[in-house]
């Protein structure tokens, strides 16, 4: 097509711009904000790193307890999902995908009543309860479908049936095959899913606000915390340490996915 | 029905195409097309048949330079939209939110066309392609088939005075591609429309085309007459791809070419020195051993129907391919002997 | 099950590898979720519990409430997503991807900093409240109203349908608009009878959803509410603050409903492809 830029190119282009400053400006605002001295002032009043070492003092453990649920998170993603994506990318048939939507229900419905149903029925087992593991539990449910969606769409495309077939017909056993035919097959989606998983598990709120105590709180968590109780340049601060671990995970998930729309229902 | 004089004829003046990427794809081109013929565009993928058409169409634009006249008004700056012409495309292209009737009528209603006159038209056109009881349908209930004739109704309906076809017929099987063509000659001849046909089918082209452009690489390796084209091939190319080319390299002397098989007559005149002789598998009979010029042996034979094809080793480098007329009793490794009727001969490194 | 000349051998080892995550999910969602279910019946009013939604005049505000925001911002970023995913998807320029990429960046925000984003944008010390201050207007804050939540939601909401609008644009097959060309349609016909048409199925599916993400946000209203009641809200502050559990747990439920069915109907309308967004 030659590209003619049309009449409405530019109206467009503007709009799109517009757009584009909604979103980002208030991430720049909280960047300068939280190296800012004073808000009011603004950079011309001096910048500093007085307030991320704040944060840091105050936040440090949750931080690193938001990474250590994430990778727990995806271990338990891993040794659940990836078996199950072989399963139903193997037999596409309607129980296999009654299964694909029931685990899919975690986030279909919103956190807040899946974190509902986990207290009313395990909410009494004091040292569940009261572990970073019940707030485990509801990540693992919640990014389980992304990392399963993500390994069955390669699997699928993959034909995976027929690759299997080649392999047993040259005498593979089913292990055989599983290690050297559909794992390494499987990695473009388990990398993906990965990413996805991680990036969701590190800023799940509405289920960890109702799972989390205080003595296990989240970067989220600390969040709402540094928002509701915090001057301004301290929740942005903190921002500014979330974004830094966000933004390079959203960048290699955009780059090692070109194309793809990788959408999250993340719970907002 | 639409008369010749409504038929349109095209001429391209120092036309190329370069893309944003850099890639040549049309080196710079003149052609002439005239009112009422079928022009076919015949080439392997890649050699710039639907970039040229996608040219005359209007879809692209030629480089800066390049010229499009249709009945010598310069078109080169109207976007498709305002040059008339209808497209009928190789994935047909019909409207999914739209039922066969409302698909041939769509440039009647786009060009304003009062309701009364869409439905006599449409009509017009549902009987001329024998899809009547198709009207109402969804496209996604049509064969290939149909949807081919869906596609060429509508391109029709508007009164186009240039017809074009990107391949209209590659993506259907062989049986319906034929009884299909048979249909779109018949109806071109009816029409009198000029047309451009694309295709990378040589008896596609050969059979729907008056004339025929050859093209390799991004220029026109030969226009002529299919005939033309068949039996005097301008290059290598063309020789190699209509059809099936032999060719036997050889020392020619006296109007003969001395070969390992034998020698093969290349006519009186024909100066002395290496060559090659090409000659085509059905212009090749079985002779009697002791007076034939040309002798081999059979490595294999493929038996089609209506014909059979032998390999024949030992008369050149490689394996002579010979067409012969219904079955044929020898078995591999029998002794052949074999006249070649009809012979053009080339000095080696001439092409 | 489509099984192959693979064997028994090869149905044990499937019932193992789907047996871990399906029976981890069975015990902790699916009984929870039964019981929760039950659990809502057993409040004072019983199974009424459930219509309390519609009948109790606190939470129909609420119910209608979110059901206004959702459907706003469903409109109004269909609008937006609309205009800016088909522009990007269809001109190539310069910037393209840095743009695509800052217009995607709030996709992994937690509601929590979507709502501090609307605070530092119109909150008290808020950018657009010394703009107008400056300007002589007064300070503008609507950070804490149903202004400030509707620009939440739509914060979250336009990189979502963005992306979707990009992907079905991309999809489109250029022959039909070239064949619509062919037969003398203008930009704006082909606009009409042939994109649009084209991309009802992913517009469809994207304001489902939209509207469900919207529906069950609870993040962006915790941190900006004051007055504010939304139904995640209002089921919150149910449970924490009143204790009346039964009537929390029957709203979830309903809600729960709703979100699954808006998701349910955007995934019939695009086929497979919303799936792979949850």
């Amino acid at each position: 097509m030659t590209p003619r830029r049309s009449a409405l190119f530019w109206p467009q282009m503007a709009f799109t711009i517009a757009v584009c400053s909604f979103l980002v400006l208030p991430v720049v605002l909280s960047m300068t904000a939280g190296l800012s001295v004073n808000w009011q002032r603004g950079p011309a009043g001096g910048l500093t790193f007085h307030w991320i070492a704040e944060v840091w003092a105050l936040y440090a453990e949750t931080v690193a307890r938001s990474l250590a649920i994430a990778l727990a998170c995806l271990a338990g993603d891993l040794l659940l999902g990836v078996p199950l994506a072989y399963v139903l990318a193997r037999h596409p048939c309607r129980r296999t995908r009654l299964i694909e939507e029931m685990i899919m229900l975690p986030v279909a419905v919103p956190g807040l009543a899946t974190a509902l149903a986990l207290i009313i029925l395990y909410g009494s087992l004091q040292g569940f309860r009261s572990s970073s593991l019940f707030i485990l539990v509801g990540h693992v449910l919640f990014t389980l479908p992304f990392m399963v969606r993500s390994v069955l769409a390669v699997l699928s495309a993959l034909d995976i049936q027929t690759l299997e077939e080649g392999a047993a017909s040259l005498g593979a056993g089913p292990l055989r095959r599983l290690a050297t035919v559909i794992l390494p097959n499987a990695r473009p989606g388990i990398l993906a899913g990965s990413l996805m998983v991680v990036t969701l598990s590190i800023g799940e709120f509405n289920m960890t606000w109702m799972l989390h105590t205080p003595l296990t709180q989240t970067l989220p968590v600390g969040l709402a915390d540094a928002y509701a109780s915090m001057r301004l340049e301290i929740a942005s601060a903190y921002t500014v340490v979330f974004l830094l671990m966000i933004v390079p995970l959203l960048i290699v998930m955009q780059l090692a996915a070109p194309g793809s729309s990788n959408q999250s229902k993340g719970k907002r | 029905m639409t008369t010749n004089d409504q038929a349109l004829s095209v001429r391209l003046e120092g036309c190329a195409k370069t893309f944003a990427d850099g890639t040549k794809a049309l080196l710079p081109l003149d052609l002439t097309i005239g009112a009422g013929e079928t022009l076919a565009f015949l080439g392997p993928s890649g050699c710039g048949k639907t970039t040229l058409l996608r040219l005359i169409a209007g879809l692209d634009s030629p480089d800066p330079g390049g010229r499009v006249c249709f009945d010598e008004q310069d078109v080169t700056k109207d976007p498709i939209e305002r040059r008339k012409v209808g497209m009928v495309f190789q994935s047909y292209a019909l409207f999914p939110n739209m039922t066969v009737a409302e698909n041939i009528a769509y440039g009647l209603k786009v060009r304003g066309v009062p309701k009364d006159q869409q439905r006599t038209r449409v009509d017009e056109l549902l009987t001329m392609m024998r899809i009547i009881p198709l009207a109402d349908r969804a496209i996604d209930q049509l064969s290939g088939g149909q949807k081919q004739r869906v596609a060429l109704a509508r391109a029709i309906a508007p009164r186009p005075r240039l017809l074009l076809f990107d391949e209209p017929l590659t993506a259907l099987d062989a049986k319906l591609r034929e009884s299909l063509r048979l249909e779109i000659d018949t109806l071109l001849r009816q029409l009198g429309t000029t047309a451009v046909y694309v295709t990378h089918d040589q008896a596609e082209a050969m059979a729907l085309g008056d004339r025929v452009v050859v093209m390799n690489h991004g220029r026109i390796a030969q226009i002529g007459s299919p005939h033309e084209i068949y039996h005097a091939p301008a290059d290598r190319f063309v020789a190699d791809f209509v059809g099936l080319m032999n060719r036997v390299s050889g020392d020619r002397r006296d109007g003969w070419l001395h070969c390992p098989g034998g020698r093969i007559p290349t006519g009186a005149g024909t100066p002395d020195g290496p060559a090659d002789a090409l000659f085509r598998p059905e212009q090749v009979r079985l002779a009697d051993r002791a007076q034939a010029h040309v002798r081999g042996t059979l490595a294999a034979s493929f038996f089609l129907g209506d014909r059979t094809r032998v390999l024949v080793d030992g008369i050149g480098e490689r394996p002579v391919i010979v067409d012969l007329v219904g079955a044929v009793d020898l078995a591999i490794g029998d002794p052949i002997a074999l006249e070649i009727l009809s012979v053009t001969s080339t000095p080696v490194g001439a092409d | 099950m489509s099984g192959s000349v693979l064997g028994r051998d090869h149905r044990i080892l499937v019932v193992l590898l789907g047996a871990p995550a399906v029976t981890v999910f069975s015990a902790f969602w699916l009984l929870p979720m039964a019981r929760l279910a039950v659990f809502a019946g057993t409040g004072p009013s019983g199974w009424n519990a459930y219509l309390a939604v519609l009948t109790h005049p606190q939470y129909l505000e609420s119910l209608i409430s979110t059901v206004l925001l959702s459907v706003a911002v469903t409109a109004a970023t269909l609008g937006i997503g609309g205009v800016t995913g088909f522009f990007l998807s269809r001109n190539e320029f310069r910037g393209r991807s840095a743009l695509v990429g800052m217009l995607t960046l709030p996709l992994a925000f937690p509601g929590v900093v979507v709502g501090f984003m609307v605070i530092l944008l119109a909150g008290r010390q808020g950018l657009i409240g010394l703009l107008t201050q400056a300007l002589g207007a007064g300070k503008l804050v609507f950070a804490y109203s149903m202004g400030g939540l509707f620009l939440g939601y739509l914060y979250f909401s336009i990189p979502r349908v963005l992306l979707t609008v990009m992907a079905a644009a991309e999809k489109l097959d250029p022959a039909l608009e070239e064949a619509a060309r062919s037969l003398g349609a203008s930009p704006a016909r082909v606009l009409r009878d042939v994109l649009l048409p084209g991309l009802k199925p992913a517009l469809i599916g994207a304001g489902a959803l939209c509207f469900a993400t919207a529906m069950g946000a609870f993040g962006t209203a915790f941190t900006l509410a004051t007055r504010i009641s939304v139904l995640p809200m209002t089921i919150y502050t149910e449970f924490t603050l009143y204790a009346d559990m039964a009537s929390a747990a029957a709203m979830s439920i309903v809600l729960g409903a709703v979100t699954w069915a808006a998701l349910a109907l955007a995934r019939n309308a695009t086929g497979a492809s919303v799936a792979a967004a949850a």
